[in-house]
């Protein structure tokens, strides 16, 4: 919370591209999600004219509901990319199950990078950890794990933290997860989407009601909606820009 | 102070300075505790690596040896144990309170919250499915919802403190010796005590004891053998020099793209800083503070009694109950951002108002004791030496 001066500021003086083709809504928090490391193995694919990605996730990647799969930011990730790369083939498959901590997951990735073989790996994680209280040190040990697994099956990672939750707030100890997977991406120069604080400036600027209690699923759509658009221009950015350090060549 | 003795209370009087700087982190406490409050953004927790919870334990400590040396001494060892130990189970008692209001809570948000955004988040309600397990497991101190860590935390240090108080009096370079140790064995072979459902403590005992027996050697004389080292050029510019380093580094991390001008090495050197154990970054910070703290309000700075300062005074002389206040009033303040408004006005509104009624009711038990001391109450005036205003 804190953060939120901090965050208008940045906001305000960061001057980052725009970019037209998203709703409102969502441009809201780009300033958030701008990358500060390089992909070169998604660049790498990118020049070949294809990319494939696997989303590895908890409950928070999923939508409930019959359209819920097509709805949820995995498949609007695809969207988004395949609208700003033309020409290239996008393919995102996704191993999404609500209840999984970071230990559990990276016990099925070297499975699921096998079957997939992707020139990248989403990975988000983190809340059901903070809500089972699991050893901080444990989770950052299964976060270095996990990245090390994928640099070594040649893909590069994005990590995704939690989701902001008002009213959840006062029940579920985020903070040190959250700053475990900002130290873990720092030290693999891997970049991080930080879906809480992008979350949270949406609440606090209104843009999104996240306190609502209501069965509708409207906006939980749009926020997936959004979350996908702004992964996507990270991906993109991260693949493309050649000012950002170079990560993953270890 | 003439009468000072290398191992006794350093003096008959309270050094206010304390109860300032308690009450103060009570307060911090307070507004860290409500989430997503905008006022929260004055804490130090924001411009450093130590927060006010390293302020409390260490506060905590040095009233406590304050108070239960001097009854240790007069009394002996069996009194002075038995007083600590009620403080115990006061603490305990005060405690499971807050677990009753944080249930009530808990089981409201259950009952009345839905969205299909947060299905997994809900799961965290889950434990009010089995409240057999989950109570008795609260009663252990074994399952503690977030923000209820210090109060446990609070009691295995007093439970603890009897024999290291009676080491302190004896030999207390010996006894800080043993808290270092200890907190040196605890990094080597990571000991935590097992939590409810899973994870270990959030606040590792076996590392916060040794800024609770610091505080305790502090407050036995130790702070007078140290006033040489605390008030040297040296040392206060080292201070600086470190608050900034890691005002810097903090400024990282809600800048992420001042993170790439961190040397790597230096990244490498001090992540992750472990509030859990108490990261060794931490206690420098903490004692930073300290040391530029002590260098510019001095003991018997005027100010201290003047009304300015009171309010957070008055909060530090009573500590447990403003501290148990504030917990629940961080919940009323959730509860209004999510079941009102979460404006920026509001919040601050709610902040200030929450520290107004830890005043106001601090203020009332100070007034309470006063009449009750004055043999105005149901029992004779407690003869308690040393024990001028306020807790341990």
């Amino acid at each position: 919370m804190t953060r939120r001066l901090l965050l208008l500021a940045l906001l305000l003086f960061g001057g980052m591209p725009a970019n037209a083709e998203h709703p409102a809504e969502c441009r809201v928090a780009e300033n958030l999600t701008v990358p500060n490391f390089r992909l070169p193995r998604v660049a790498k694919a990118l020049a070949e004219k294809r990319l494939t990605i696997l989303v590895l996730g908890a409950g928070s990647s999923q939508l409930p509901g019959s359209s819920g799969t097509r709805n949820a930011y995995p498949a609007r990730l695809q969207q988004a990319l395949a609208q700003r790369l033309p020409g290239v083939d996008v393919k995102v498959t996704t191993d999404v199950k609500s209840r999984r901590t970071a230990v559990e997951m990276v016990k099925i990735l070297p499975n699921d990078l096998g079957a997939a073989k992707p020139d990248l790996l989403v990975w988000q994680t983190g809340t059901v950890d903070a809500m089972l209280a699991v050893d901080p040190d444990v989770f950052s040990q299964a976060l270095d794990k996990g990245i090390n697994i994928a640099h070594s099956e040649g893909a590069d990672v994005v990590l995704i933290n939690s989701q902001y939750s008002p009213r959840t707030e006062s029940m579920i100890a985020l903070s040190t997860y959250g700053d475990d997977m900002r130290w873990v991406a720092l030290q693999h120069e891997v970049p991080l989407f930080d879906r809480f604080n992008v979350m949270k400036l949406w609440s606090d600027l209104g843009t999104f009601d996240l306190y609502s209690a209501t069965k509708k699923l409207d906006i939980a759509e749009q926020v997936h909606d959004c979350i996908g658009r702004l992964l996507a221009d990270l991906v993109v950015t991260a693949a493309k820009s050649q000012e950002l350090p170079t990560n993953g060549s270890r | 102070m003439k009468e000072m003795r290398n191992m006794a209370p350093v003096s008959t009087e309270r050094d206010l300075r304390l109860d300032l700087f308690r009450g103060l982190a009570l307060w911090l406490i307070f507004l860290d505790h409500i989430p997503s409050n905008a006022v929260s953004w004055i804490t130090i927790r924001n411009y450093g690596f130590s927060d006010a919870t390293e302020i409390f334990v260490f506060i905590s400590g040095y009233t406590a040896a304050f108070v239960y040396g001097r009854a240790m001494q007069q009394h002996g060892f069996v009194v002075a144990s038995a007083r600590v130990l009620k403080r115990a189970w006061q603490i305990y008692v005060a405690h499971v309170f807050l677990l009753a209001i944080y249930l009530a809570e808990i089981a409201y948000v259950a009952n009345s919250f839905d969205n299909p955004l947060y299905a997994e988040e809900m799961g965290v309600l889950d434990f009010l499915r089995n409240p057999d397990v989950t109570i008795l497991q609260a009663l252990l101190l074994k399952f503690k919802p977030v923000n209820m860590d210090v109060l446990p935390l609070y009691i295995l240090l007093l439970l603890w403190f009897p024999p290291m108080l009676w080491l302190l009096l004896r030999a207390p370079s010996i006894a800080l010796i043993t808290s270092a140790s200890l907190y040196a064995l605890m990094w080597m072979f990571d000991w935590n005590i097992p939590a409810y459902p899973s994870g270990t403590w959030a606040f590792n005992p076996f590392a916060w004891q040794l800024l609770f027996v610091f505080g305790a050697w502090c407050a036995l004389g130790g702070a007078q053998n140290l006033s040489r080292w605390v008030n040297s050029k040296l040392i206060i510019g080292l201070a600086i020099v470190y608050l900034v380093f890691a005002f810097c580094i903090t400024m990282t991390w809600y800048f992420p793209h001042l993170a790439i001008y961190v040397p790597k090495f230096v990244g490498e050197a001090i992540y992750p800083i472990d509030k859990t154990n108490l990261d060794v970054l931490r206690i420098m910070h903490f004692l930073s503070l300290a040391v530029i703290t002590v260098a510019f309000v001095p003991r018997d700075w005027s100010a201290l009694k003047s009304r300015v300062f009171w309010p957070a005074i008055v909060c530090g002389q009573h500590s447990l109950e403003t501290f148990c206040l504030g917990v629940f009033l961080s919940f009323a303040g959730h509860f209004v951002f999510t079941e009102m408004s979460n404006g920026v006005i509001i919040q601050v509104i709610v902040s200030f108002l929450g520290i107004a009624i830890m005043v106001a009711v601090a203020a009332l038990i100070s007034w309470y004791r006063q009449a009750e001391r004055r043999g105005g109450g149901p029992r004779p005036p407690a003869a308690k030496p040393g024990y001028a205003e306020g807790d341990a």
